[in-house]
C-alpha cells in the first residue's frame, strides 16, 4: 500500500476527460471563471468587491453577490415579492425549515444561482444560521454557486447513456461550445453539465434542457439543439413543454407553477411499447370477479360534478366512517420483522 | 393463466390527455378512494397486506406490513411520504407514470394516508424532471378542487393536505431516512436506525415512506380486491410490476407484466438484443444489483429467484449491454457515480468509493496490475455491510459481480495495456467520435 498514493496520482493524470471534468476540488476556480464569463449577463458586482470579498462562513465557497447590498440589511438585496414568496414556501409545511429546498430553488430563479443574499434571506426567515443554510446549499447538485446561463444543458453520462453515446455527445458539445463541464458560454446562453441518470434510460442517449427531456440524441442533434437555443428559436421537449429559461424552471420547482403542464403528450413512444403490444395481442390484467366488485357508486361526470355527487352521499359515508373510527387497534410496531426497507435507495 | 403482459398502472397512458382529472375519472378514477373512505382503516391495511404487494422501490418489503407498524392512537401526527426520487441508474418507471397519470399516484396517496391515519402527505419528487413536477402540481390542484383533498374529503370527515416537494439533485435522497432529513430542510444524509421511520420518521413522528409504484398500486388493489392482485405473479412475489428495458435492445421501453416473467420473454417482446449483436451482461434492477449474464436469461424476475441467482430484483430496471460494451468501462462509470453521490457521512462509503474509482480507472486504462483486482475485491469487502446505508453496499455490486463473470476481460486490459473495446461501436449511432478508452 505504500506506493498507492503516487500510483493514484498517476491514474489521475492518465485518466483523461473523466477526471478533468470532475466537479470536486476545482469548483472554486470554475466559479470564478464562470462568474467573470457571464458578468455581462445580468450579474451586478461592485468594483473591487471581488478582491475584497471574503466569505465569513465557508472558506472555499465563493458565493457571488447577485445583487449588491451596499451595507444594507441582507433582505434589501432580494425583491420584496421574493421575500414574501420565500415565507409563503415555508408556510406550506408543518415545520418551516422543510421549505428550504424549494426556497433555494426560488433564490436561484431570482438571482441566477445561490447567492449570499439568498442564503442570508433563507436563514433569516427560517431562524437558521447562514452556515446551516450553506451546508444544505452545498450538498445538492442542482444548486449552483455561480451564475447559470439562460439554458442549462445536461448530457447524461451515467453508464447506460454514456455507452449508448452520451460520452460522444458531451465531447462534441464541449468542442462545439468551447467550454468544459459546469461552464457557461461567453454569451451567457448555455451552461453545460454532464448529469447523472435522469430516469429516462429507455430514451438513451438522453439530454436535458432546464431539466426537460430531450430524448434519443446524437452528437449532431445535440449541436443543432444548442444552436437553436442560442439563436432564440423555440425548442420543444421530446415529451414535455416548450423550453422555458432555467430561471423560470427553477421557479416552477420552487412550487410556483407556470401554465405549461398541459403541453406535450401523456407519454413518449418508448413508454408505450409494452402497452401497444398488449393491445395488439389482447393481453390484459385478469378480469375482476363480479363478486369482488361492490356496486359502483355514483361517479361524477367531470370535475364540475364532483361536489354535487359528494353531498348526496356525504351523510351515509360519514355514518360509516364514524363506525369505522371506533375500532382502531393500538397497533405498535412489531420490530421482529426487520424493516429492511432502508434498501429502497433505488428510486 | 394470466397474460404475458398485464397493463394496469400503464393501462391509461395512451389515453388522450391522460394526466388530467377528467380523463382519469372517465376511467373510474377516484372510485377506489370513494370505496376506501367507506371502509375501516385497518381493513384497508389488511387488504394491502393480503394482496402481497411488496415495495416496488427495490427492497421488496411488504407494503401492508410497513403500514401496520405505524402506532395508532398515539396522539402524534402521522405522515405519508411518497418516494418519487427515482434516480437509481437504469430505473425509469416512476417518471413516466407520474408524467402520464399523476392522479393514479395521488389517489393511491390519499387512500394510503387515510389507512395510516395521516393528515399530511408529501410527494418528494426529484428536481431534475421539470415536466413531471408540473403535472404533479396541476393534478394536486385539480384534486383539491374536486374535493379529493383538503378538509372533510367527500363528507367523510377525513382531512388530508398533500404537498408536492421538489428535491435538488442527490441520489442519496432515495434512501428513505436521507429523504426524511432532506424533507426537513437538511443535507440528505441517512439516519441511524432504530428508531425506524414508522416510529420516529418525519419530525420524529410515525411516517410511512413508499415508492411511487407501490402507492400507485394501492387504488387497483382497493378497487379490485386483494385476491385479484395476488392472482398475478408468483407465490411470494405477487402482482404486476413495470419492467423497464433499456440499452442495446431493439425496442426499449416499459413493459408491465406479472412478477416472475423472464428476461428471455421480455427480450422476445422487445424484438431482441440490438440487431446483429448478442447479450453480454445486464442488470436486473438497476446498477446496485449485481450484473447477470446470458446464462441467467431464464431466471424468473421475482424477488426470490433473482436473489437465488446472486442478484436482486431491485426496481426491475433491465439495462441490456451487448458484446461491444467494455464491462470495465461500465463498472468504472457506475463507481464514479457512487463516488459522486456518496453523502460522506460514513468512512467505508466515502473513502471506499473514491479509491475504487481510482483503481478502476487505472485498470480501464490498462495501467493496473493483477493485484488491483484483489485490491478491489478487498475494498468491496470493507464496504459491504460496513457502510451506513445501502448506497455503499450497492456500490460494491457492479464491481464484485463483474470480476466474478468477466475477470478475463479485466486481465485483457492489463495484457494489452489499453481497453480492447472501441466505444464508438457501442453507441446507438454511427459516430466518428472515439471516446472513453484512451490508449
Amino acid at each position: 500500500m505504500t506506493d498507492t498514493p503516487s500510483s493514484a496520482d498517476d491514474v489521475r493524470g492518465a485518466a483523461g476527460r473523466a477526471v478533468s471534468s470532475e466537479r470536486g476540488p476545482q469548483t472554486g476556480q470554475r466559479a470564478t471563471t464562470a462568474a467573470e464569463g457571464s458578468a455581462g449577463a445580468g450579474v451586478v458586482t461592485r468594483p473591487g468587491e471581488k478582491d475584497g470579498y471574503l466569505s465569513p462562513y465557508h472558506y472555499d465557497v465563493d458565493y457571488p453577490r447577485g445583487v449588491p447590498t451596499f451595507g444594507l440589511a441582507p433582505e434589501a438585496g432580494l425583491p420584496a415579492q421574493t421575500l414574501a414568496e420565500l415565507r409563503e414556501i415555508a408556510g406550506r409545511y408543518p415545520q418551516p425549515q422543510s421549505g428550504l429546498l424549494p426556497m433555494l430553488h426560488l433564490v436561484q430563479s431570482v438571482e441566477g444561482c445561490v447567492t449570499r443574499n439568498g442564503i442570508e434571506a433563507c436563514a433569516e426567515i427560517l431562524g437558521l444560521s447562514t452556515a446551516e443554510v450553506t451546508a444544505v446549499a452545498t450538498f445538492y447538485t442542482m444548486y449552483k454557486r455561480h451564475p447559470v446561463g439562460e439554458y442549462h444543458v445536461g448530457v447524461c453520462t451515467n453508464t447506460l447513456c454514456a455507452i449508448m453515446g452520451g460520452d460522444a455527445i458531451l465531447e462534441r458539445l464541449e468542442k462545439h461550445l468551447e467550454i468544459g463541464n459546469d461552464e457557461t458560454t461567453e454569451d451567457g446562453a448555455i451552461t453545460l453539465e454532464h448529469i447523472e441518470c435522469n430516469a429516462a434510460c429507455d430514451y438513451a442517449p438522453v439530454m436535458t434542457v432546464n431539466w426537460e427531456f430531450i430524448d434519443n440524441q446524437t452528437p449532431d442533434s445535440a449541436v443543432q439543439l444548442v444552436e437553436d437555443l442560442r439563436a432564440g428559436r423555440e425548442v420543444q421537449s421530446s415529451r414535455g413543454a416548450r423550453i422555458c429559461t432555467w430561471r423560470q424552471a427553477e421557479r416552477v420547482l420552487a412550487g410556483f407553477p407556470d401554465d405549461r403542464a398541459d403541453e406535450g403528450p401523456a407519454a413518449g413512444p418508448a413508454s408505450l411499447v409494452g402497452l401497444e403490444l398488449a393491445r395488439q395481442r389482447h393481453w390484459t390484467a385478469p378480469p375482476i370477479e363480479a363478486s369482488a366488485e361492490p356496486p359502483p357508486m355514483a361517479r361524477s361526470d367531470a370535475v364540475a360534478g364532483v361536489e354535487e355527487s359528494d353531498t348526496s352521499r356525504a351523510e351515509s359515508e360519514t355514518k360509516m366512517q364514524a363506525a369505522a373510527g371506533g375500532k382502531q387497534d393500538a397497533l405498535f410496531g412489531d420490530r421482529d420483522g426487520d424493516d429492511n426497507s432502508d434498501e429502497e435507495s433505488g428510486s | 393463466m394470466t397474460d404475458t403482459l398485464t397493463p394496469v398502472l400503464t393501462d391509461n397512458w395512451d389515453q388522450e390527455r391522460a394526466w388530467t382529472l377528467a380523463a382519469y375519472e372517465e376511467r373510474d378514477g377516484y372510485q377506489a378512494l370513494r370505496k376506501a373512505l367507506t371502509m375501516p382503516q385497518d381493513d384497508i391495511i389488511a387488504m394491502v397486506k393480503d394482496s402481497g404487494l411488496r415495495g416496488r422501490g427495490g427492497a421488496g418489503f411488504l407494503t401492508g406490513m410497513k403500514w401496520s407498524f405505524i402506532p395508532q392512537g398515539d396522539g402524534k401526527p402521522h405522515y405519508l411520504v411518497v418516494n418519487a426520487d427515482e434516480s437509481e441508474p437504469g430505473t425509469c418507471k416512476d417518471i413516466p407514470l407520474m408524467m402520464a397519470s399523476p392522479h393514479t399516484l395521488i389517489e393511491g396517496a390519499i387512500i394510503s394516508s387515510y389507512a395510516i391515519r395521516a393528515t399530511h402527505a408529501f410527494i418528494y419528487v426529484r428536481g431534475e424532471v421539470l415536466h413531471v413536477v408540473r403535472r404533479l402540481q396541476k393534478a394536486v390542484a385539480e384534486a383539491y378542487l374536486a374535493g379529493h383533498l383538503g378538509s372533510n374529503i367527500h363528507g367523510s370527515g377525513y382531512d388530508l393536505e398533500l404537498v408536492v416537494h421538489a428535491g435538488a439533485g442527490a441520489y442519496i435522497c432515495g434512501e428513505e431516512t436521507a429523504l426524511l432529513d432532506s424533507l426537513e430542510g437538511l443535507r440528505g444524509q441517512p439516519r441511524l436506525r432504530p428508531p425506524f421511520p414508522a416510529i420516529a420518521g418525519l419530525y420524529a413522528c410515525p411516517t410511512v415512506i413508499n415508492n411511487v409504484e407501490s402507492i400507485a398500486s394501492v387504488p387497483c388493489i382497493v378497487a379490485n380486491g386483494a385476491e385479484w392482485f395476488a392472482s398475478m405473479g408468483t407465490e411470494k412475489s405477487k402482482g404486476m410490476g413495470i419492467f423497464s428495458l433499456s440499452g442495446h435492445v431493439t425496442q426499449p421501453g416499459q413493459y408491465e407484466a406479472p412478477l416472475g416473467i423472464t428476461l428471455r420473454e421480455l427480450l422476445d417482446l422487445a424484438g431482441g438484443v440490438r440487431v446483429g449483436h448478442e447479450l453480454k451482461f445486464w442488470t436486473p434492477g438497476g446498477s446496485s444489483t449485481p450484473i447477470l449474464t446470458a446464462e441467467h436469461l431464464d431466471v424468473p424476475l421475482d424477488f426470490e429467484s433473482v436473489s437465488d441467482a446472486g442478484s436482486m430484483l431491485g426496481t426491475r430496471a433491465l439495462q441490456i449491454f451487448d458484446e461491444t460494451t467494455c464491462v470495465v468501462r461500465a463498472v468504472l462509470r457506475w463507481t464514479e457515480f457512487y463516488k459522486h453521490e456518496s453523502c460522506g457521512k460514513c468512512t467505508p462509503c466515502r473513502e471506499g468509493t473514491w479509491w475504487m474509482a481510482l483503481v478502476l480507472q487505472r485498470l480501464e486504462n490498462g495501467l493496473g496490475t493483477e493485484e488491483d483486482l484483489e485490491s478491489l475485491v478487498d475494498q468491496c469487502d470493507n464496504i459491504l455491510g460496513r457502510a451506513f446505508c445501502a448506497l455503499g453496499d450497492g456500490a460494491t455490486s457492479p464491481v464484485t459481480s463483474s470480476i466474478q463473470y468477466f475477470r478475463d476481460e479485466y486481465l485483457e486490459h492489463l495484457r494489452l495495456h489499453r481497453c480492447p473495446f472501441d466505444p464508438a461501436a457501442a453507441t446507438l449511432f454511427d459516430s466518428p467520435e472515439s471516446v472513453g478508452a484512451k490508449p
